[in-house]
């Protein structure tokens, strides 16, 4: 039983196929990366998954029930939480209100949320920014603040969509270090979107699927993905 | 424990207002300004906590206004049931409203309120067997509203103080958080759970109905209301600023703004006689110049330069 299920999804912009018949599955407790070039599709797939884009045609299974046609709102609800490529703090808000409003997707009582707020903050080490604005962070903070966020709802699977791009090399291992504590303390299934092939990213990933075009190009444990011939072609090219 | 000395102080002021200002000009002014508190108030937990700028809110208060003029006209009631009746009516109009303008965003949805406040004041205008069309509604005074202006100072105070009271309740609450939200980032809202469509329609139906009340309650006051009183356009744009002077998003804010705006205007109107909106005007000006987000905003900044620890307010 998978946790979710993705079968034969496809998107399509007018005469664009930016996700062509896609299958993938996600397990309990598992963290997989999508990896792939700029424009491989990445982001489109988690918006199809998250309900921000409609979907032309396939289906998306978590916990047994399709999401397509559901709405952003209904499938957080339902236990997916994900992050923006482009970051969206609320930007009048502070770090803590921000995860805050997260934290309101579990419960309606506010001491009750402040706890879980307290809580959330303190597992991504962001207790000490508590009372800054969330504009005012610098980009690594600001994306870790974006999963803290997500994470207040008490996700059971969470999308990171482009989770090392614009972080420094220090800012990534901690990015890292986060991810794999996500299944390792908390359970909860990530799926990481990453554009390059990162030896750190797939090191911590049970799983990796490669997108090229759309089109899942290969699949597999991290060491098989890394040395297999079409992948190193899809980034660096044929060679003649 | 300073926070309570304020507001007990504040709050034994208000109740002896009307008997430190006995003349009748005064308490007008006060019950201007108590109006102004609450209209600005209720828009507030639409255009500020949530961030959908109306400028139609005139069409919920001349709504209002109607229900307490209708309903002593053609029934014989007390027009003050119109304070119950206004946002019985309002609610429905309210709900349709929402539903189709909170489609569009931003400056969108701006427009289209703009556009129902201008509906509402064509239909009263032409819907003469009910309204009075251009010649308005004429009430007889009921109850309270006889020769003192005391009673009604002590009306409109409890619906300024529960507007505000609610606007503090929400602000604190999951409801204030959510509408926060929406104001600063849509789909971030819907990505954590926030049904942002329901949420904007509690938050319209809240403000309208609030407005409403007011409405029904100016009714009752003036004793008259005709298409141009109470359903301009002028009106919608007087309430948006109380809150954008005041603070946007804040809970002092409107509250600071009615204070201030209706204040300046009726002195500026007794002293500067024609030039009293060129003054008004500057006041405007000067305001935006310098305390971009509104007086509770200017009041932070000024309280952090005397190395006072600002309170921060949600906004």
């Amino acid at each position: 039983m998978f946790l979710l299920e993705v079968r034969n999804l496809t998107k399509r912009f007018g005469g664009v196929v930016a996700v062509d018949s896609l299958s993938f599955s996600v397990s309990a407790g598992e963290t997989v990366s999508i990896i792939g070039p700029n424009g491989a599709g990445k982001t489109t797939v988690f918006d199809l998954i998250t309900g921000f884009h409609d979907a032309t045609a396939g289906e998306i299974i978590f916990g047994g029930s399709n999401l397509v046609g559901k709405k952003s709102h209904q499938i957080s609800k339902a236990g997916i939480g994900r992050t923006f490529q482009l970051v969206k703090p609320l930007r009048g808000l502070s770090v803590f209100e921000n995860v805050l409003v997260g934290a309101f997707a579990q419960t309606g009582d506010r001491d009750e949320a402040r706890r879980i707020a307290d809580d959330i903050l303190e597992f991504t080490d962001l207790s000490s920014l508590r009372d800054s604005q969330a504009d005012g962070l610098p980009i690594g903070l600001r994306k870790r603040l974006e999963l803290a966020r997500s994470l207040a709802t008490g996700p059971k699977l969470i999308l990171l969509d482009e989770v090392m791009s614009g972080l420094n090399p220090s800012e990534s291992k901690q990015a890292i270090e986060l991810i794999k504590r996500l299944r390792d303390e908390r359970g909860i299934s990530a799926v990481a979107g990453v554009e390059h092939v990162m030896q750190v990213v797939m090191s911590i990933s049970d799983r990796v699927i490669v997108l090229n075009h759309g089109k899942k190009l290969a699949e597999g444990r991290p060491e098989e993905v890394a040395s297999n011939p079409e992948v190193v072609a899809a980034y660096l090219g044929k060679p003649d | 424990m300073r926070r309570r000395l304020y507001l007990s102080t504040l709050a034994i002021f208000l109740l002896a207002a009307p008997f430190m200002f006995t003349a009748r000009y005064s308490q007008h002014v006060l019950i201007l300004v108590l109006l102004y508190v609450a209209l600005g108030s209720a828009w507030n937990i639409l255009g500020g906590f949530a961030g959908q700028l109306s400028l139609g809110h005139a069409a919920f208060f001349g709504i209002g206004a109607y229900s307490a003029a209708v309903i002593a006209s053609k029934t014989g009631l007390s027009p003050w049931w119109g304070i119950i009746a206004g946002p019985i009516v309002v609610l429905p109009i309210a709900l349709v409203v929402g539903w189709i303008c909170f489609r569009l965003r931003g400056p969108y949805f701006t427009l289209a309120t703009i556009a129902v406040g201008e509906v509402v004041r064509l239909v009263a205008l032409n819907w003469s067997e009910l309204t009075g069309g251009a010649v308005g509604v004429v009430i007889r005074p009921s109850g309270f509203s006889g020769t003192s202006k005391v009673p009604c100072y002590y009306i409109v105070l409890v619906v300024a103080v529960a507007t505000v009271g609610l606007c503090q309740l929400i602000s604190r609450s999951k409801l204030g958080y959510y509408l926060m939200a929406i104001r600063e980032d849509q789909e971030t809202a819907e990505s954590i759970g926030v049904d942002t469509t329901k949420y904007k329609l509690i938050a319209l139906a809240i403000s309208a109905s609030l407005t409403a009340v007011a409405g029904a309650f100016y009714a009752n006051y003036f004793l008259f209301v005709d298409p141009t009183i109470v359903l301009p356009l002028a009106l919608s744009v007087e309430i948006v600023l109380m809150a954008i002077v005041g603070g946007l998003g804040t809970v002092a804010g409107p509250v600071l703004g009615a204070v201030l705006l209706k204040l300046s205007s009726e002195i500026f109107r007794n002293e500067f006689a024609q030039a009293n909106l060129l003054i008004y005007g500057a006041l405007l000006i000067l305001i935006i110049l310098f305390m971009p987000d509104g007086l509770t905003g200017g009041f932070r900044r000024v309280a952090g330069l005397f190395g006072r620890k600002p309170r921060r307010v949600s906004a």
